[in-house]
């Protein structure tokens, strides 16, 4: 089995898996009717699109893993999203943050990833850019919103803009498989997408009169397997149907 | 059908009655035909292989329109094998002039061109039809509608809210 491009994907996979989860959770208590539907809308993308990667993943380790227990039976070590996609939903303007500071990141990715030499990701990479862009529009609309719109609702996001800034450097940050995957012209070299990001992201920030933070400190160790406190507990909701009853489907 | 959706995909002429009973099961209005989601269909032997491409990844419709398939074509004595492609991956180009029609008869308005589309969803122009009465002076409720391939509009002159199907290029 080719363990680093097995990593690799599940590097890029199991940050839709998560914040797939967390949008999930907020089936049904969305602010408004039509937020609560394109929020869970927006998680079946991701959803749709973690299928496709684990699928793959599950194919290059060509033993009894599937996208099922890929998905579901990793315990949390094994888990390499990036520390953003796992921070609660604290009031909508954290999930408009979260939504946004990783849309932007996920869009300039998925740009890079059509012309990587792996067929299957060339094909995902292809598919999924079309919904994201999608997602892109819907966040930034919303931070600008927000932003540009009552006093309360900009405190409120310039608040979990300030809070959620400390995890967009790891976005950019390049574990040994995303080495090894880049040379291979598989992967795409993140580092090079860093000064775009944080341009894109403070063109947005500024058009709704919020402030670009200035912070020098970021967090980083999800892409290790080493979570935020908040990780525990969406593997116990994600993973306990198939823990209780293992193998068990609708 | 139409020539476009016969010349994007490759479809043997004698197994299009069968697919064409198909429909999408959160459109029953549209066949998978005029959806242009089956990508290749050929009867090899005694085998009938079969191609689908989703409309979004997460389309829930899939598992379904696989398992209708497999129906449609046991009932006329085909066997038959389905694979999921990505690539090319689709668009609303793909969607028939009938798709279209039957569409808006539905309720749905048609996808605009790419660059309408964006002028709509991201400047607030006027461009969608309302389904129910013609207008064209019709607002954008959300991005997201009833389902991912959706935005939700509202007609400020009839005050009736209708879905529109996004283009997707």
């Amino acid at each position: 089995m080719n363990t680093n491009l097995y990593n690799y994907i599940l590097g890029i996979a199991d940050n839709s898996l998560i914040l797939g989860q967390r949008l999930g959770e907020l089936c049904g208590h969305g602010p408004t009717l039509e937020t609560d539907i394109a929020l869970t809308n927006i998680s079946l993308d991701l959803f749709g699109q973690v299928r496709s990667y684990y699928q793959y993943a599950a194919k290059i380790a060509g033993d009894d893993r599937n996208e099922d227990t890929i998905a579901m039976m990793r315990p949390e070590r094994e888990y390499v999203n990036v520390l953003l996609v796992e921070q609660p939903n604290t009031d909508f303007a954290y999930t408009i943050a979260r939504q946004f500071l990783f849309d932007m990141y996920h869009f300039m990715f998925l740009k890079e990833l059509q012309n990587s030499n792996d067929e299957t990701l060339e094909a995902i990479a292809k598919k999924s850019i079309k919904e994201v862009s999608y997602h892109l529009r819907f966040s930034s609309d919303w931070v600008k919103r927000l932003g540009d719109g009552t006093e309360e609702s900009n405190k409120r996001i310039q608040n979990a803009i300030n809070d959620l800034w400390a995890y967009t450097d790891e976005l950019f940050y390049q574990t040994e498989a995303d080495e090894v995957m880049i040379v291979e012209g598989i992967g795409v070299d993140v580092s090079k997408l860093k000064e775009q990001y944080y341009k894109q992201v403070s063109e947005v920030l500024n058009e709704a009169t919020l402030e670009v933070p200035d912070l020098k400190y970021f967090q980083k160790g999800g892409k290790q397997g080493i979570h935020t406190e908040h990780m525990g507990y969406i593997l116990a909701e994600l993973q306990y149907m198939q823990r209780a009853y293992p193998n068990m489907s609708w | 059908m139409n020539d476009l959706m016969i010349e994007h995909a490759d479809i043997d002429t004698e197994l299009i009655p069968i697919l064409d009973q198909v429909s999408d099961p959160e459109i029953p209005v549209l066949t998978i035909l005029d959806m242009g989601v089956v990508r290749y269909a050929k009867l090899v032997d005694d085998l009938v292989l079969i191609k689908i491409t989703p409309t979004y990844s997460g389309c829930p419709a899939m598992d379904v329109i696989g398992d209708d398939i497999t129906t449609a074509f046991k009932k006329a004595g085909y066997k038959v094998n389905i694979d999921l492609i990505l690539t090319p991956a689709w668009t609303t180009d793909w969607i028939s002039e009938e798709g279209r029609k039957a569409l808006e008869d539905y309720g749905i308005a048609a996808p605009l061109e790419a660059g309408a589309d964006k002028d709509v969803l991201l400047n607030g122009k006027q461009l969608v039809k309302c389904t129910n009465c013609g207008s064209q002076n019709t607002k954008l409720v959300s991005q997201f509608g009833s389902t991912a391939c959706k935005a939700l509009f509202k007609c400020e002159d009839c005050q009736e809210p209708f879905d529109y199907f996004k283009c997707l290029k």
